[in-house]
């Protein structure tokens, strides 16, 4: 072929749609950096699909002019699963919430991750129930006062990052609404890995649970807050000033001043066991810095890979099925 | 066409010739009774009878040895008529132990073959089947033709050569009783050595062993003197055609597999496994070179779920299920419903509520698939009337869903998808292809709800430029398909899709009467056929006034039903449920209808429909 493909640009991405969330809302960034992400990956339109369940993160499909699914509460994985094994070809993102993915959803995101089919799964998460005006969510913090929980939540949250990989992820990534840069650069990383890419976007809710991520966005605070992950590279944060090193299995902040960077933990997201990143999903402020950036990233066959390997090897080997050898099967006799 | 082999020779004794015969074969739930019953069903229909099966086991894969809850059974009659159901009365009942004597002995004809293993009838098995005596001593069994063979004895001198451990000797006994019954009804042994040679392949001694159980039982009655003579149940004149026997769920794989063909389209299955639908996945994942994909989900909605997803990107989509994970399902049919995408919903109904009757056949999902979803949702519900007719059912339903652009459901039973039945196969050139378009950008703006003569919307698919729309759960506005709370769209998208379902009346068959035209109409559905049709001809037989119409679809109803309601003084609707069809039917027709309802896991005898239809005509 030699017709080259259009250029896109972001502005070619809007749906005809009125954006409808609520001024403020820190979805309004994570879909301006979507709408700059995808013209990069070179995908047509048409060949581009968001599916989403339900909660205010899922009215995300309606405002992208690609092909879209706003489904039901929690399922979105499963529609795209489907969609997926039998249209590889297309490009499937899953648009979800902290409770439609980890509440209602918890079982359709475990499973679509262990089969490791080739989708983007983009998390908002806002640790509150914002749709439904304010109820605590599975990652909201013990404590929390919601309009579900006078005196305060006694559930123990989830925390994404560690559920996914131990739903045997194979790309694990957190990024934050705000951080423009940062957020463009995972979700391009996502679209581009093989297999079940899950980003969770620490996000705010402006109306019900504001100002829950401000420590990791704050000018004062974030420095000490965020440990931004880079492959290969030495966990420093603080300016520069701190890292991260391991005391046997514990990790423990030092000052740089005191010890050399050789002696800090190595970010290594390739590595075939999950243990350091199941290390760094459990840092948590505010003892420790939070990390953001690709956690992990690994290769692994795709289910809707296999499905189709298996219809074309039995295609191969056996040829393909006609009508008049479907209905010849089995033992059969003639009445003259 | 009894063709024997060099093992086996004709046999040596008289024979009578009888019309049909009904058997059960029942023993313990690991004694292999499906699989005798199956052998002998197949070997049946080869040999050119008209054949129908009931099979009856537990719900436990394993129940506790011995025991009456353990007891598995398969009931086949074989005929050289054409006959619609398994039989009433037994005519011949092997019991493997005492507890599948005493819970099946009530069915045996008075003066019909009672076979038994009397090596399994010692003080432990009586103690097992919860007996404190001996039947085989009781005078009870006096009016029965009661033959004791002590076939575990028999079945190791048999495979003794083998030198297979006594614990797999003993599991040829299954075997043996077939070989002795294929002697006893002169049936042909061949396809089951072809069978065992298939099966075991790998396992040389077990085959072996399996071989001679068989050839020893069949010797059994050739040289007992407890067999005078074997009966012969000649061919069935059956329509001219290449004929397979069929189980209700393979048909409706193989149904499934010949739409997708005919409408050029990938099949995707996206499914759960439970009892008793769980065939129809195994059936599928079997057909990959024709293009199936079948994907074994999480769960049941996720089944549903990836179906819809499937749909959505343009192949033929399918979820399988039996009621609870119909229920489970509910939501995610609704979000297709108002997607307006074609897939199909099987329901392979069970007894219920809740867990149920996992292994027993009921007619208690209709409601469910008619109401059972939030808001007002009305789907096209076709119903399947026997093994064979699934084929034509599956194929059916993805038409009507294709045309309308709604999903379907098929309502089968777990009485229909274990039966069996002779099938005759269609050509290839008799099958009418299934013609499905797809819109592409013709530079006007694209209206994903713009509804066609039928109401149905066009079926854009992702991959095709220019025609990128979004859809989703939420009330659209008709056309354009964008987000609406506006009232009077709410209302008459309502109407819209109701209306849809509406229109399929006009293009399904009209219903059909078999026998009077007024009198009484035994009204019926689903796999209540068989009973019904069998029923209501024998009271025709008698010169009653009674004709029987089968309804196919349930939503819409052909469109002359209420006309054919109205000729008759009564209407009878016989149904395994306690009143679903007759409560729409007295919803929709201003008509008497008495209901004959069955709830007992069990398919309707005939004998209880003729005997319900006299009572109503004194």
């Amino acid at each position: 072929m030699s017709t080259e493909l259009p250029v896109l640009k972001p502005a070619d991405f809007a749906s005809d749609q009125d954006v409808r969330w609520c001024p403020g809302c820190g979805d309004y960034s994570i879909l301006a950096q979507m709408k700059k992400v995808l013209p990069e990956l070179s995908i047509p339109l048409e060949e581009t699909v968001f599916i989403s369940g339900i909660g205010c993160s899922s009215r995300f499909p309606y405002y992208m002019n690609t092909y879209g699914m706003h489904s039901i509460h929690g399922r979105a994985p499963a529609f795209a699963t489907g969609l997926k094994s039998t249209r590889p070809e297309l490009s499937v993102w899953v648009i979800t919430g902290d409770g439609d993915a980890l509440s209602i959803g918890g079982n359709h995101l475990m499973h679509a991750i262990r089969r490791n089919i080739d989708i983007n799964i983009v998390l908002f998460n806002n640790s509150i129930y914002g749709l439904t005006k304010g109820q605590y969510s599975p990652t909201s913090k013990v404590g929390h006062v919601t309009k579900s929980t006078p005196l305060g939540s006694i559930d123990h949250p989830l925390n994404p990052i560690s559920v996914a990989l131990a739903a045997e992820a194979t790309f694990v990534a957190r990024s934050i609404d705000v951080n423009a840069k940062h957020l463009i650069k995972t979700l391009t990383r996502a679209a581009q890995h093989k297999g079940t890419s899950f980003v969770e976007v620490y996000q705010n809710c402006n109306v019900f649970n504001d100002g829950a991520w401000d420590y990791m966005k704050d000018k004062a605070t974030k420095a000490d807050n965020v440990l931004e992950l880079e492959n290969g590279k030495p966990m420093v944060f603080g300016n520069g000033e701190k890292g991260i090193r391991l005391n046997g299995f514990t990790p423990e902040i030092v000052a740089l001043k005191d010890v050399p960077v050789d002696d800090l933990l190595f970010h290594d997201e390739s590595c075939p066991d999950p243990q350091l990143a199941f290390l760094l999903s459990r840092l948590k402020h505010p003892h420790f810095p939070e990390p953001i950036g690709v956690f992990r990233s690994v290769e692994r066959p795709t289910y809707d890979d296999e499905i189709n390997r298996q219809v074309a090897n039995a295609t191969e080997n056996q040829g393909e099925g006609q009508l008049s050898d479907l209905l010849s099967s089995g033992d059969t006799w003639t009445v003259e | 066409m009894i063709s024997t082999t060099d093992q086996f020779p004709p046999t040596s004794k008289p024979s009578e010739s009888v019309n049909g015969v009904t058997v059960r074969l029942a023993g313990d739930s690991g004694d292999g009774m499906q699989l005798l019953g199956s052998q002998l069903t197949n070997t049946s229909a080869l040999s050119g009878n008209d054949v129908a099966t009931f099979p009856d086991f537990p719900a436990e894969i394993r129940a506790p040895r011995g025991t009456r809850a353990g007891v598995s059974g398969f009931q086949v009659q074989f005929s050289a008529e054409e006959i619609f159901t398994p039989g009433d009365g037994l005519d011949a009942l092997i019991a493997m132990n005492p507890a599948a004597l005493v819970t099946n002995i009530e069915d045996l004809k008075p003066g019909g073959i009672l076979i038994v293993n009397s090596d399994s009838f010692a003080e432990k098995d009586l103690k097992l089947a919860k007996l404190d005596t001996n039947p085989l001593d009781s005078d009870k069994l006096e009016s029965y033709r009661l033959i004791q063979v002590p076939m575990s004895k028999l079945t190791r001198t048999a495979v003794e050569e083998t030198k297979i451990s006594t614990k797999l000797a003993d599991r040829c006994k299954n075997f043996f009783a077939m070989g002795l019954v294929f002697w006893l009804y002169g049936r042909d042994v061949e396809p089951t050595l072809r069978f065992i040679e298939a099966k075991f392949r790998g396992k040389e001694d077990v085959s072996n062993a399996n071989r001679l159980a068989l050839k020893a039982g069949w010797n059994y009655g050739e040289t007992t003197e407890d067999f005078a003579s074997t009966y012969q149940v000649p061919a069935a004149q059956l329509e001219p055609g290449t004929y397979r026997n069929i189980m209700g769920n393979q048909a409706l794989a193989l149904g499934l597999v010949a739409a997708s063909k005919l409408s050029d389209k990938k099949l995707f299955l996206g499914s759960y496994p439970i009892t008793p639908a769980s065939d129809v996945l195994h059936e599928l994942s079997k057909f990959k070179r024709f293009g199936v994909r079948t994907f074994q989900a999480e769960d049941e909605i996720a089944a549903v779920c990836s179906a819809i997803g499937a749909a959505f990107g343009g192949s033929m989509a399918v979820t399988t299920s039996s009621g609870p994970g119909i229920a489970l399902k509910g939501e995610g049919i609704g979000l297709g419903l108002i997607l307006e995408l074609p897939f199909i919903v099987i329901d392979i109904q069970r007894g219920g509520p809740s867990t149920g009757l996992p292994t027993k056949t009921e007619q208690s999902d209709l409601l469910m698939v008619m109401h059972g979803r939030n808001g007002e949702s009305p789907l096209p519900i076709i119903s399947a009337s026997s093994p064979a007719d699934c084929f034509a059912v599956a194929i059916e339903a993805w038409r009507i869903a294709t045309k309308f652009m709604t999903p379907v459901i098929i309502l089968s039973d777990g009485y229909i998808a274990n039966g069996a039945e002779p099938w005759k196969m269609p050509a290839v050139e008799e099958l009418p292809s299934i013609e499905i378009g797809h819109p592409v950008a013709d530079g006007t703006p694209f209206e994903p709800y713009r509804r066609n003569d039928d109401l149905a919307r066009p079926w854009a698919v992702p991959g095709t430029p220019g025609l990128m729309h979004r859809v989703g759960g939420l009330e659209k506005e008709d056309g354009s398909g964008n987000v609406s709370y506006d009232p009077q769209n709410h209302q008459h998208m309502v109407k819209t899709r109701a209306q849809k379902v509406q229109n399929v009346a006009n293009v399904i068959d009209d219903l059909e009467v078999d026998g009077a035209e007024s009198g009484l109409l035994v009204l019926s559905w689903g796999g209540t056929l068989g009973a019904c049709r069998t029923a209501a001809r024998m009271c025709a037989q008698q010169g009653k006034s009674v004709g029987h119409a089968h309804l196919r679809w349930l939503n819409p109803f052909p469109k002359n039903l209420g006309e054919i309601l109205d000729r008759y003084d009564q209407v009878l609707i016989p149904e395994l449920n306690t009143g679903q069809l007759r409560l729409l039917i007295k919803s929709e027709f201003s008509v008497n209808v008495e209901g004959f309802n069955k709830v007992q896991g069990k398919p309707f005898a005939v004998s209880e429909v003729t005997e319900k239809i006299n009572s109503m005509l004194t």
